[in-house]
């Protein structure tokens, strides 16, 4: 059989095993991938993102999303004359083809990517009423869309606005975290195709993974954490102003 | 998106998740409990001037009742996956719990309510129908023809355990529904403790104004002397119901204007802006101050019956407007501003729709055909009908 | 007993109660999922399946098995933490089985600027221009490789907006 350079990769640790098994057709994990060896989170540098929109656009790629909802997005803040109280935000189009040129000249200007929190203390399936969607024992909040009613609570008790219900399958939706990347042993597809590293996964039980000692070291912040979420989504250089 | 948005919106927020659909569901459930505990008035607090309206009461909670899960089946995403509620609920969901205390409200509360206090009808009309009614009858029956003394006072008895064990049902029946939402903390126009109680009271204010309603128009309608003392007690507890009602409300606006968290400016400025009509006018003016105005003038005032007649049939309509359009205002008011508190979207409200204008208003008048229904079934003058020492002619 | 002498009817009552809830019981141990419950609530199964979902971005180390020159090349410049799919896009298709799948180059024209376009938001040091001023509505592989984007025969930076 003409062993084709594809499967040389497999011979790679734990992409290898794992895709093989996948391709003899069981929908399982792959069997060296153990569910409680891992805690995903995301750290997102807001100083380097340059609001490209290439992780919206491969979010979409990878996960068919559909056009006008967003697994994630970027927005584009102007705060003038420090008034962190009244930023003027826009996201055309979530960012996914750039942002056209910004029609101020001064005061602070900055992009914030923007996705599901992956909260530890997830406000969105405590609410759920059927247990569709769920913190997986990785740390990856995610939906079972052929559980899912559609009774559409999740998307209100989201703070962070990053649900919204599918209109081909009719159930909720929003970032996977690329499920079904991370337990091939591969980044996301945001992570993979963002130039400027603003984006990386965590492991936060991998004691390789950097991320612990970026917590150590720098001062990082979550997105409303006076609802105590939990959100293991990490930012860097997150303005007082960002909502 | 074609809905356009003032501000930013997080881009998945722009499109509006609970519809019409959404605000009638609540409106339904609170006609249940408001009439359930106008019905309960004069079972356990022996308010023997509201009598005439038990049975009638009793029969328009259950009307209502079977009609309010349909407007939730319509919105849902797989309908027939619903059932999964009862199968697997998560128990932390507000929404799954709710489930359960429906079915407990119908079952083990109101059917059963309604089964003792008809049983007598029931064998004898199954004894005196024929065709498909009588077949009905008996199977309502369940195979006893027991309407001894003896039996009558064993089913009054349990009917008045049933009606104490109803009542704090029925505040949770509500209540709960003001908790679904007073419960999401990402919703600062939602998140509140006094959303399930602002929610049961309103809900009474509604059942009281929709018994009253009925009772008026169906006397009249049948041609029989509206029983003056009956209408103006059940006025008197709508008014003092509806004092309570707003004086919550306005508590709720006074606490928001007062503390003016983060939220305050963006969700002052809906209010005076996209909810103006809905709010300030409808709701506040229109659904709340000049009913009560008009209520409590005739707690002062001496009319005659006929002028107190119109003054309630108008407080009534008006009182059953507000309270949709609070409903309104909470369901829509609470998606119609962006989470970033930088925004606004727009509610798109088709006609012909799975979640349009056309089946809401055809959900809102099916409570009555299926009242009518039930009336003819189960008529509430039968001999038990009294007639108050207060009546008089139209 | 005399107490439950006129209570026939509430026992029937009872039954039927008492026999729609074994009925629900039923349906329910019929009905509920077999991987429901097994790491938490939510159907076990699930993880399974969303872990199968195809994958549609080979990641780089797929693509620098075959073009290790190209990746050879790009790691000393200036584009080496950039990924190949984010600018060639999704090519696990390719990577499966190159032959069958030849990706179209993508646009310099159009690509380039989403990155690199002037805009006061991107932070200061990150190397922008505004096109038309920096090249006259040329197009950018017209100067730039893409690999290796800083042109190394000019000793200068171009003066017009080239930040190092």
């Amino acid at each position: 059989m003409n062993i084709t350079r594809r499967r040389l990769l497999y011979l790679l640790p734990a992409a290898a095993i794992a895709w093989e098994f996948v391709e003899a057709g069981t929908p399982e994990l792959a069997p060296n991938y153990k569910l409680t060896d891992h805690w995903y989170g995301m750290l997102i540098d807001v100083t380097k993102c340059i609001g490209c929109g290439s992780c919206v656009r491969a979010c979409q790629n990878e996960n068919g999303v559909p056009d006008g909802y967003f697994r994630t997005w970027v927005e584009r803040y102007h705060i003038e004359n420090w008034d962190d109280e009244s930023p003027n935000v826009d996201s055309p189009d979530g960012g996914k083809l750039g942002f056209p040129p910004s029609k101020y000249t001064g005061g602070k200007n900055f992009f914030v990517p923007k996705l599901c929190n992956h909260c530890a203390d997830s406000p969105c399936t405590q609410v759920c009423p059927v247990g569709a969607t769920f913190v997986s024992p990785d740390g990856v909040v995610l939906v079972d869309s052929k559980y899912c009613v559609g009774c559409r609570y999740c998307i209100q008790a989201c703070p962070y606005g990053c649900r919204f219900i599918n209109p081909k399958t009719e159930t909720a939706e929003k970032c996977t975290l690329c499920y079904h990347r991370l337990t091939k042993g591969l980044t996301t597809a945001c992570v993979e195709n963002c130039p400027t590293g603003t984006r990386q996964l965590a492991d936060l039980k991998n004691p390789n993974d950097p991320i612990h000692e970026f917590l150590k070291t720098h001062s990082v912040q979550v997105l409303k954490p006076h609802l105590a979420t939990r959100s293991k989504t990490f930012y860097y250089g997150l303005d007082g102003s960002v909502r | 998106m074609q809905i356009p948005v003032d501000g930013f919106m997080y881009p998945n927020e722009v499109e509006l998740q609970w519809s019409v659909l959404i605000v009638l569901y609540p409106y339904l459930t609170g006609l249940v409990a408001g009439a359930f505990i106008l019905a309960s008035l004069e079972r356990i607090f022996r308010v023997e001037a509201v009598k005439p309206t038990y049975r009638l009461a009793l029969l328009t909670a259950l009307a209502f009742l079977l009609v309010a899960p349909m407007p939730l089946q319509l919105h849902l995403g797989h309908p027939e996956r619903s059932f999964e509620m009862y199968l697997t609920p998560h128990t932390t969901s507000a929404m799954a719990m709710f489930g359960f205390v429906y079915l407990w409200y119908l079952m083990g509360v109101l059917v059963l309510e309604i089964w003792l206090d008809f049983r007598k009808d029931i064998v004898l009309l199954s004894k005196s129908s024929t065709g498909l009614k009588k077949v009905i009858y008996k199977v309502l029956t369940l195979g006893s023809d027991n309407i001894s003394p003896r039996a009558l006072a064993i089913d009054d008895r349990v009917g008045y355990i049933i009606t104490l064990i109803g009542i704090p049902s029925a505040f949770l029946l509500h209540g709960y529904v003001g908790f679904i939402f007073g419960s999401v903390k990402a919703n600062p126009w939602w998140s509140t403790p006094l959303m399930p109680v602002v929610f049961l009271f309103s809900a009474m204010v509604s059942g009281i104004a929709m018994v009253m309603l009925l009772y008026m128009l169906l006397t009249w309608w049948r041609k029989q002397p509206i029983d003056m003392h009956c209408v103006d007690t059940i006025a008197q507890y709508l008014f003092y119901t509806f004092v309570i009602d707003f004086s919550l409300e306005m508590l709720d606006l006074i606490h928001r204007i007062y503390e003016a968290d983060e939220s305050f400016r963006s969700l002052d400025f809906m209010v005076h802006s996209r909810l103006y009509l809905s709010q300030i006018v409808i709701q506040i003016i229109m659904g709340t101050a000049v009913p009560l105005a008009l209520l409590g003038i005739t707690q002062v005032v001496h009319f005659s019956d006929y002028v107190r007649k119109r003054i309630y049939s108008t407080a009534g309509v008006l009182t059953m407007i507000g309270i949709f359009a609070m409903r309104w205002n909470v369901v829509i008011g609470g998606q119609l501003f962006s989470k970033s508190f930088l925004g606004y979207t727009t509610y798109k409200l088709d006609f012909v729709a799975r979640e349009g204008l056309l089946p809401a208003i055809m959900l809102m008048i099916l409570p009555f055909i299926f009242l009518w229904v039930l009336v003819k079934l189960l008529p509430p003058w039968g001999a038990h009908e009294h007639v108050s020492q207060a009546a008089s002619a139209d | 007993m005399k107490t439950f002498q006129d209570s026939g009817h509430l026992f029937r009552l009872a039954i039927v109660f008492i026999g729609a809830f074994v009925a629900f019981l039923v349906v329910r141990a019929l009905l509920v999922p077999k991987t429901f419950g097994e790491y938490g609530h939510y159907r076990g199964a699930a993880l399974g399946e969303i872990a199968a979902k195809p994958i549609n971005y080979a990641g780089h180390q797929a693509c620098e098995m075959c073009h290790s020159d190209i990746a050879e090349t790009k790691s000393h410049g200036k584009h080496a933490h950039v990924n190949c799919e984010a600018c060639h896009g999704p090519l696990d298709k390719h990577a499966e089985d190159p032959t069958a799948l030849k990706p179209t180059l993508p646009d310099t024209a159009v690509i380039c600027a989403r990155c690199h376009q002037k805009n006061i938001a991107k932070p200061t040091g990150f190397p922008q221009v505004d096109a038309p001023e920096h090249s006259g509505g040329v197009e950018c592989k017209t100067c730039h490789t893409p690999h290796t984007p800083v042109i190394a025969a000019v000793a200068e930076p171009k003066s017009a907006g080239v930040k190092k």
